[in-house]
């Protein structure tokens, strides 16, 4: 049998430190946040995105240079993926969307290019539908809180329930501000990525939630601590397999997936990392603060026919 | 001793089965195709055929076959897009303005495939190229034209009421009336709840003036809004039609959105150039005496023009116009009072109405058409230089006889269905009173990105399954291998379900196909993990199964279920590929309970079940 060993470890001893810890990640996320806020994509902002595929590798400056040179300014120019691919963002201008402008952005490239470019993607968005987006995506993350939220607390019990929701809340911050602090573009994709954190964040922590509900059934001595640092041990070994397993393919994705799938990816990276230690250190811990005890977690006996008949 | 009944195992292998073979028509290439389709209903005949065969063979380009689909279309299908491309080219120089040739791709299937009726799964813009648009029906418009209309009517009730009235006027979404004493004031209100029942009066008397406001109902604004959708989807798909796309989707979103998507498409402007085009209404005569056989032979009687109607047999009309689509106010479908047959009831403005009685008393008994017109511009590339060309599409929408004098108000009747009345309804009222709309957001995905997108894509499913297969061969030996083989299976199954939904695939999905391969094995990795305690606390090998499974269950549901609400959210907030990605997640979601709880128990019974084991290969 290949197995890790994971020494025993009294993880909840160190649950101060790992609270202090999550209190500063989330503050650098509300201080960044505040200071710089998100590099929002194009689907929040509105405006125009061309990607221009050239057969020679490309000179960021010369291209910028011709456009400039036909008269077209406040655009950015970038390469996207690899020298040879450059994305181009034209800020929105008034609610119309500006084909004659998108061609001839295109046409003055292909010019410059000695015609050996190809227009692989013209998106526009108007503001309108930006601003939509970002209402409809604040509340896909809100009502997916609340649908997770009663259903812990109907399965479990409801400080399992905020301790499984601050986890998760928690993960959705971290990677919020990882996105904030280093100007990662955060569009819809990435929007995608963090509901879908949340739920693999919950996953996890279910499942320690889970062995907790058995063995405060099963273990009669021990303060609620013990048995939730059992708990965790016990699962340890699950927990760091599912989240390698995850951590593999979603490195895969980000390495061979592409440019578009580049940011998608990235929030799962760290998402599963933000995730991991969430379901070791905090959501247990926010039920134990929240006192968690024996009795919350005891089969209530049920009227009539159909008695649980576990002890 | 663990062992599954036979059903249980029946079941299971159906299942798998009716899931491979679901799964099976994606395994086949997916070739970059031309779809040629006349334009007229006319079918492309074996001549046809052969002629472009020797145009693509003259012109060098490359083609793997061409076939001939039902309803008489070919299908000319390429090993890569670039030829695909170069090929639609030539043949849209070789084929006359008859036939119309559309990008599309076309899985490959072999007959005995295609004869089960299996298709592969339908593939998303940003996989095969295309363009996206989203549209926005301005409400307010189609609010305010339908109040310029009582406004209207409401002047002429007043006038042949002779009441006296200051102004009528459209104000903040009501229409105002304004009296200079409540005298008058009075009798308007009396003609008003007679002849306009339907809108909601109020009258106010601030001081000096005497007013009467008029509202539209909720149920009345929310008609009006569906009406202008549904004519504005009409409409579209009318013109997309003209556009050479093979299966163009177009459909509401919401209260006021249209989605188009145009698979292959790859000129945005071209689509701008049809969604700008104009619509207008002709009534005509229909001339009795000219044949219309004749006329299509070149014999046009003088007096006389040649038209189609919508199946592409031709009338011939009468070069005088009665009424165009400007003089009609309304135009809405229903039941004839009398026969109870679907009607379709037009009113018309004051000279409209007028002229529509002249004409339509002088010739009782004899048949009349609507002419539909549309200018649309296109830009062509000429010598290299773009040149833009105003095209006039016009065709015959209804012929009906005249039974009676008529004039401002009168019904078509004889309809064959509700749906043609409907439509009919639809049309004359794009020739006449469409609500403006707007391109709120478009995407356009050359179809090279789209295959790159594919390959890419592909190669991480690839890169990642295999890692996550190799770890768990690894880490849990036999059993690991059994979960490899029902993390295949998962896949099958997923790609099958999807199929069978009808649903997309989009970038976003194949990243949601992803994450599921490594969410997948979670489940197995609980089970395992349990069996692995089991033994330690001293369990016998049989019983550590049964108890593994058992007791990793509840936390697999629970895991699962809180992960779907995720992907419930996203479904239902998402658009276009994030839906997909939702679809995806969830249809994965449910496919690995089964393959990691079912099949892998039934695997792992089958082989280890009935055996008296020391150990567990775990």
């Amino acid at each position: 049998m290949r197995q890790i060993n994971f020494p025993n470890l009294d993880y909840m001893s160190q649950r101060w430190k790992a609270l202090v810890f999550s209190g500063v990640l989330i503050g650098i996320t509300f201080i960044s946040l505040a200071v710089q806020g998100l590099n929002l994509g194009l689907d929040f902002t509105g405006g125009t995105v061309i990607e221009v595929g050239f057969q020679e590798p490309t000179v960021i400056a010369e291209l910028s240079g011709a456009l400039e040179a036909g008269g077209l300014t406040g655009i950015t120019v970038q390469h996207f993926g690899s020298t040879r691919e450059v994305l181009l963002r034209i800020p929105p201008s008034g609610e119309t969307n500006n084909a004659a402008l998108s061609q001839k952005v295109f046409d003055t490239l292909s010019a410059a290019a000695d015609g050996k470019a190809e227009l692989r993607r013209v998106e526009f968005v108007g503001p309108q539908v930006g601003e939509e987006l970002t209402e409809q995506g604040g509340l896909a993350v809100l009502y997916s809180v609340i649908g997770i939220l009663i259903y812990v607390a109907l399965r479990f019990e409801w400080r399992f329930s905020l301790g499984a929701v601050a986890a998760t809340v928690h993960d959705a911050i971290v990677t919020l501000g990882f996105f904030s602090l280093f100007q990662f573009e955060f569009d819809l994709n990435v929007l995608a990525s963090i509901l879908t954190v949340i739920g693999y964040s919950l996953n996890d922590t279910i499942v320690v939630f889970d062995r907790v509900r058995e063995n405060f059934r099963k273990i009669r001595k021990g303060t609620p601590l013990d048995i939730m640092n059992q708990s965790v041990n016990e699962t340890m070994s699950r927990t760091v397999i599912t989240a390698g397993t995850v951590f593999l393919v979603v490195v895969a994705l980000y390495l061979f997936g592409g440019e578009t799938l580049r940011g998608f990816s990235l929030a799962l990276i760290v998402g599963v990392i933000s995730g991991t230690y969430s379901t070791i250190y905090i959501a247990s811990n926010v039920a134990v603060l929240l006192g968690v005890s024996r009795q919350d977690l005891m089969p209530t006996p049920k009227e009539g026919p159909g008695v649980d008949a576990r002890p | 001793m663990n062992q599954y009944p036979l059903w249980k195992n029946l079941l299971i292998l159906g299942t798998l089965l009716a899931g491979l073979v679901l799964a099976l028509p994606n395994l086949f290439s997916q070739d970059p195709s031309i779809e040629i389709s006349a334009a007229r209903k006319a079918t492309m005949t074996a001549a046809g055929s052969d002629e472009i065969r020797a145009a693509l063979e003259n012109a060098k380009v490359p083609f793997k076959r061409i076939d001939t689909l039902e309803g008489g279309k070919l299908l000319v299908r390429f090993n890569a897009s670039g030829d695909q491309l170069r090929g639609a080219e030539v043949i849209e120089n070789t084929l006359s303005d008859r036939y119309r040739g559309a990008l599309t791709i076309s899985a490959d299937l072999p007959g005995i495939v295609r004869a089960l009726g299996l298709k592969p799964m339908n593939l998303g813009l940003d996989l095969r190229g295309g363009i996206y648009v989203l549209i926005d029906v301005d409400m307010e418009s189609a609010v305010d034209q339908s109040l310029e209309r009582y406004v209207e009517d409401i002047r002429t009730q007043l006038r042949d009421a002779k009441v006296r009235y200051l102004t009528v006027g459209r104000e903040q979404g009501k229409v105002v009336l304004k009296f200079a004493d409540a005298a008058a004031r009075d009798a308007g209100q009396k003609v008003i709840a007679k002849e306009f029942r339907d809108l909601v009066m109020a009258s106010v008397d601030d001081g000096e003036a005497f007013l009467i406001t008029l509202a539209l109902t909720p149920a009345q604004q929310k008609e009006i809004q569906d009406f202008a959708l549904q004519q504005n989807i009409t409409t579209l798909r009318n013109r997309v039609n003209a556009l050479g796309v093979a299966e163009p989707n177009i459909a509401r979103q919401g209260d006021r959105r249209i989605v188009v998507q145009l698979p292959g498409a790859q000129d945005p402007g071209r689509l701008k150039e049809i969604l700008g085009a104009t619509a207008t209404l002709e009534y005509r005569l229909v001339d009795t005496e000219g044949s219309a056989t004749d006329a299509e032979a070149g014999r046009v009687p003088v007096g006389s023009r040649l038209y189609h109607d919508r199946e592409g047999r031709p009338v011939l009309l009468k070069r005088r116009v009665i009424v165009t689509g400007d003089q009609i106010t309304d135009a809405a479908s229903g039941f004839d009072a009398q026969s109870g047959t679907p009607m379709v009831s037009v009113n018309l403005d004051g000279p409209g109405g007028r002229r529509m009685r002249d004409v339509t008393t002088e010739n009782v008994g004899k048949p009349m058409a609507v002419v539909f017109i549309e200018n649309r511009t296109t830009t062509q590339q000429v010598d290299g230089k773009p040149v833009k060309r105003t095209e006039k599409v016009e065709e015959v929408i209804s012929v009906a006889n005249i039974r009676e004098p008529f004039g401002k108000r009168f019904q078509t009747t004889g309809l064959d269905s509700s749906e043609e009345a409907h439509n009919l309804a639809l049309l004359l009222r794009a020739g006449a009173l469409a609500a403006p709309i707007q391109i709120v957001e478009e995407r356009t995905v050359g179809p090279s990105l789209g295959q790159d997108n594919i390959d890419q894509g592909m190669l991480s499913v690839a890169i990642g399954f295999l890692a996550v297969v190799v770890f768990m061969a690894y880490y849990y030996s036999w059993f690991g291998v059994v979960a490899d083989v029902v993390l295949l299976l998962n896949l099958v199954l997923i790609v099958a379900v999807m199929g069978l939904l009808g649903a997309t695939l989009t970038m976003p999905g194949i990243a949601g196909m992803v994450l599921t391969i490594g969410m997948a094995v979670d489940a197995n990795v609980l089970i395992f993990e349990r069996m692995r305690e089991e033994i330690r606390n001293g369990n016998s090998p049989q019983a550590s199964i049964a108890a593994g499974y058992d007791k990793a269950l509840s936390s697999i549901i629970d895991a699962n279920v809180t992960t779907l609400i995720a992907a419930v959210v996203l479904f239902s907030f998402g658009t276009g590929p994030i839906k997909g990605f939702a679809v995806t997640l969830t249809v994965g979601l449910i496919a690995s309970m089964f393959t990691a709880i079912t099949c892998s128990r039934a695997m792992i019974n089958w082989y280890w079940g009935g055996r008296r084991l020391k150990s567990l290969p775990v």
